[in-house]
Order: C-alpha cells, then structure tokens, then sequence
C-alpha cells in the first residue's frame, strides 16, 4: 500500500538554507545541495526548496542549487517560491524539478494553474496555500492569504476550501497546506483545516506548518487526513531526526517507507 | 552515438532519467535520431504527461517505426511510466487512443476511492525472477505517479504488481523488454540499481 510521505522543507535565499541546520558533523550546513543529501540518506521521501530570495536578479542562482541537487539526489524535488509565470516553472523544471509549488502567483491569476498544467501535467503542479481560520467564525472557515513573506502577508478575501477545490478543476495535481494559525508554533498542525480540505479534493493533499513532535505528524495523518507532511525546524534543528520519526509513526501503525 | 540511449521526444523526466545514468558511470546520450537509438546497446523510452499526447508526439518525429524495429530486433528496452503505457494496445485516459501495441492489453484509469494520482511510494512485489529487479529486495518501495495503469492480456509477462485500490501490474517484460510504471530515476538507490541492473543484463559496462 502506498506509504506517506515525510518531507523536509528547507527555505533557501541567495543560494543558501536560511536558519540553517544543527548537524552532527563537518557537513556545511548552509548549503541546501549538502542538506538536500544528508536527509536523503536519513530517509526524506521528497524535498522541498522554497526560494525565499526577494530580488529577482538572485534567481539564477536557485537554477543552479536545484542543478546540483538534481545531479546528486535521486528523490522528488519540489521547488517554489516566487514562481509567476510558465516560463519560470519551465526553467525548474528543466533545472531538475519534479513539481512546482505556486501560491501567490496562482490567486492572483488561476490561468496560472491550468496553463502550467496542460504544459507539463498535472503531477507537476503543486498549489501551495496559506490559510488563516477566520475569527469567531462558527461553522468555522478559513481564508487564503497570500504575500505571506516577513510581514505575516494579507487576506485574499477566498475561502480556502472553495479554493483548493477550484485550483484541482484548474488542473493542480497536489495541494500543500500550510497554516498562518499553527505555522511555527510548533504546538501542532490546524487537523481541522486539513481534513476539511483533504475531504474535499481528489487530489493528495500535504500539511504544513506546526510541526513540534513526531505526534503532531502522525495526527496530521490520522486526524488530518494528509497524505503526506512537511516540516521544517523540527528536523532542521536536529530534535527529532526523519529516521526515529517514522519508526515512531511506523509503530502507530501509519505506512511509511524505511 | 552512444552505448545508451534515451528516446528524446521531450518528455519531461528526460533529465532526471540522464542523471541517473549518468551517475552510475554509463556513457549516454538523449537523442530523437533513429540512428542513435537503433545504434545503441540499450534503449530508455522515458515519459511523464498524458499518453495519448505522447502517442501523437511520436509518430510526428518518425518514433513509433524506430520503437517497433527496436522490439522486433530484441534489442534491449527499458519504458518508463508512460514509457510503459504507450507499449499497450491502446489507452483510456483522453477517451481511448491506439498505442504501440507491443503488449497486448489496454491502459485504464485506476478506480475512485484513493487520491489519485497515485502518488508517492509503493511497494513493488516481484512475481517472478528477473534480471531487472537483480539484488533488490521483495515488497521494496518505488517512487509513483500516475492517474492510468497497464493490463496486459498475457499475465505471464506481469514481473511485479503494486496495490492501490486494485492490484496493478507495476512492471512488465518480454525478452529483452522491460517497463516499469515507476520513476527509477526517483526512487533513491534501489531505483537506480533496476538501471544498473539493466544495462548490465545488456552488457554494457561503465566509462
């Protein structure tokens, strides 16, 4: 039976992992190629780059750190941030990508979707989406925020249930999932939001955001419904390493690859 | 001219699949040329998309005949995901589109319930011996991604079958051809061994 997916995040700028990670040995801990390969050994499923450079003149160098990655490691690489056109998923791709991760870039123009889609497949697009729970709201819904850079981003003014659902007809063959609410808290992921929109696409589903413990992973997957999770600092940060996670989501009965 | 070569007709795992190779220590090269691919001692027919815009791809590059002879020669072939979809008789996915017909069978969308595409590791259970899965564990995962799967009429050339709401033929051979519906060149070292594995069953040694 297909197995889910553990998948390290790393945020990349200028051609180097922001926050960096704590590692045990001599292995720079900058460099995104060198991360990319120390968590395909430690049993990563996939990989996530998101390029968190502001200035479009640095972008070439992310070209060229998914080159190196491509040349070096043989798992599924998803790359985004900063994606606007069809032209710019191209160029990954051609870098060495497997998928491309839009979000801001999609709500500002859905067409985005489709035309990425009908050009390299659906698998090769991932809709990436940042979502707030709206306050006080009962039933509660949760709205699509995009801009999420260093100032927390604005509302988009989409319900992002009706908008993942729309971004699957338009053509995005996966959804990441990250929550504005529990990102970075660490005190777990936003299950509700997760299932909510697992239940409501066809399409695998991915969480993001809250991770602190191997738990909130498993909950992610049970409670949440996802078919796969991204985390970043709790890896990052040396205090759970991939392996004893998925021996531990492995015990709990969830089907992981080793 | 090169001892491998990968069917260029711009499908989009073509790198990936080179890197691989590459990797491994093989000389290779990516070409749409028959005299490159009929010259070669080993064939990679790579692809990702949609199998009916793959079908039309080829036949506008003159492929399909150079595809054929390659088989009726018996000379070493490897297809990969759609690289193995397109060998069928014909396909479901886009309504119904005539293939290769190089192995009997139809190509059909796999069954609601599960997230489709299939995406993600699975585990490929070999049914018989062969050289393509040489020193790689039973039950060991693969990486997929995929929304139709193969059914060949002649289930003795299944190798290995995957479950995902129905049990599928996830790699089929005959001969000298073989044709896997996963990624080898994402599926970290094991998926990288069925490469080695077979070049070396068609003899052809490293740079």
């Amino acid at each position: 039976m297909l197995t889910k997916r553990i998948i390290p995040c790393l945020d990349v700028k200028g051609g180097r992992v922001v926050k960096g990670v704590k590692f045990k040995s001599h292995r720079d801990a900058g460099d995104p190629v060198e991360l990319a390969a120390f968590y395909n050994e430690e049993g990563a499923d996939e990989l996530v780059f998101y390029d968190i450079t502001a200035s479009s003149d640095e972008r070439p160098i992310m070209l060229e750190v998914v080159k190196r990655t491509a040349n070096k490691v043989f798992i599924p690489l998803t790359v985004g941030g900063g994606l606007r056109t069809v032209e710019d998923m191209h160029r990954m791709l051609e870098a060495g990508a497997d998928k491309v991760s839009i979000n801001t870039a999609a709500v500002l123009r859905p067409e985005l979707i489709s035309e990425g889609a009908k050009r390299f497949g659906n698998q090769c697009i991932v809709l990436g989406m940042d979502a707030r729970r709206v306050a006080g709201s009962d039933p509660v819904r949760w709205e699509v925020f995009t801009h999420t850079g260093a100032d927390g981003g604005h509302s988009a003014g989409i319900d992002a249930i009706k908008w993942a659902c729309r971004a699957v007809d338009l053509g995005a063959g996966e959804i990441v999932v990250n929550s504005i609410d529990a990102d970075g808290t660490k005190a777990g992921y936003d299950l509700e939001l997760l299932r909510s929109i697992s239940e409501s696409v066809t399409v695998p589903v991915v969480a993001s955001g809250g991770a602190g413990k191997p738990e909130d992973l498993y909950q992610a997957l049970v409670a949440g419904k996802a078919d796969a999770v991204l985390a970043a600092s709790i890896f990052h940060f040396g205090t759970y390493s991939i392996r004893e996670t998925k021996e531990y989501l492995s015990q709990k009965g969830i089907p992981v690859r080793f | 001219m090169s001892d491998i070569a990968i069917i260029d007709y711009g499908a989009g795992n073509l790198r990936s699949v080179n890197n691989a190779i590459v990797r491994l220590g093989y000389q290779v090269e990516i070409s749409n040329q028959a005299e490159d691919i009929l010259q070669a001692k080993a064939v990679v027919f790579p692809g990702v998309g949609a199998a009916g815009d793959t079908m039309a791809t080829l036949k506008n590059l003159g492929l399909v005949q150079v595809i054929h002879r390659l088989v009726t020669e018996g000379r070493p072939l490897l297809g990969i995901c759609i690289g193995l979809q397109v060998l069928y008789s014909g396909t479901e996915e886009g309504g119904w589109y005539d293939c290769l017909d190089i192995i009997k069978g139809k190509v059909k969308k796999l069954p609601a319930g599960p997230k489709v595409p299939h995406m993600g590791w699975n585990q490929v259970k070999t049914k018989k011996a062969h050289f393509l899965f040489e020193g790689i564990p039973d039950g060991s995962n693969f990486y997929f991604v995929h929304s139709y799967y193969g059914e060949p009429e002649d289930k003795t050339l299944v190798l290995a079958e995957t479950e995902y709401g129905i049990t599928f033929a996830s790699a089929v051979g005959r001969g000298n051809l073989a044709a896997v519906q996963f990624h080898p060149e994402r599926s970290g070292d094991l998926g990288l061994q069925v490469y080695d594995n077979f070049f070396n069953f068609a003899g052809i040694k490293k740079k």
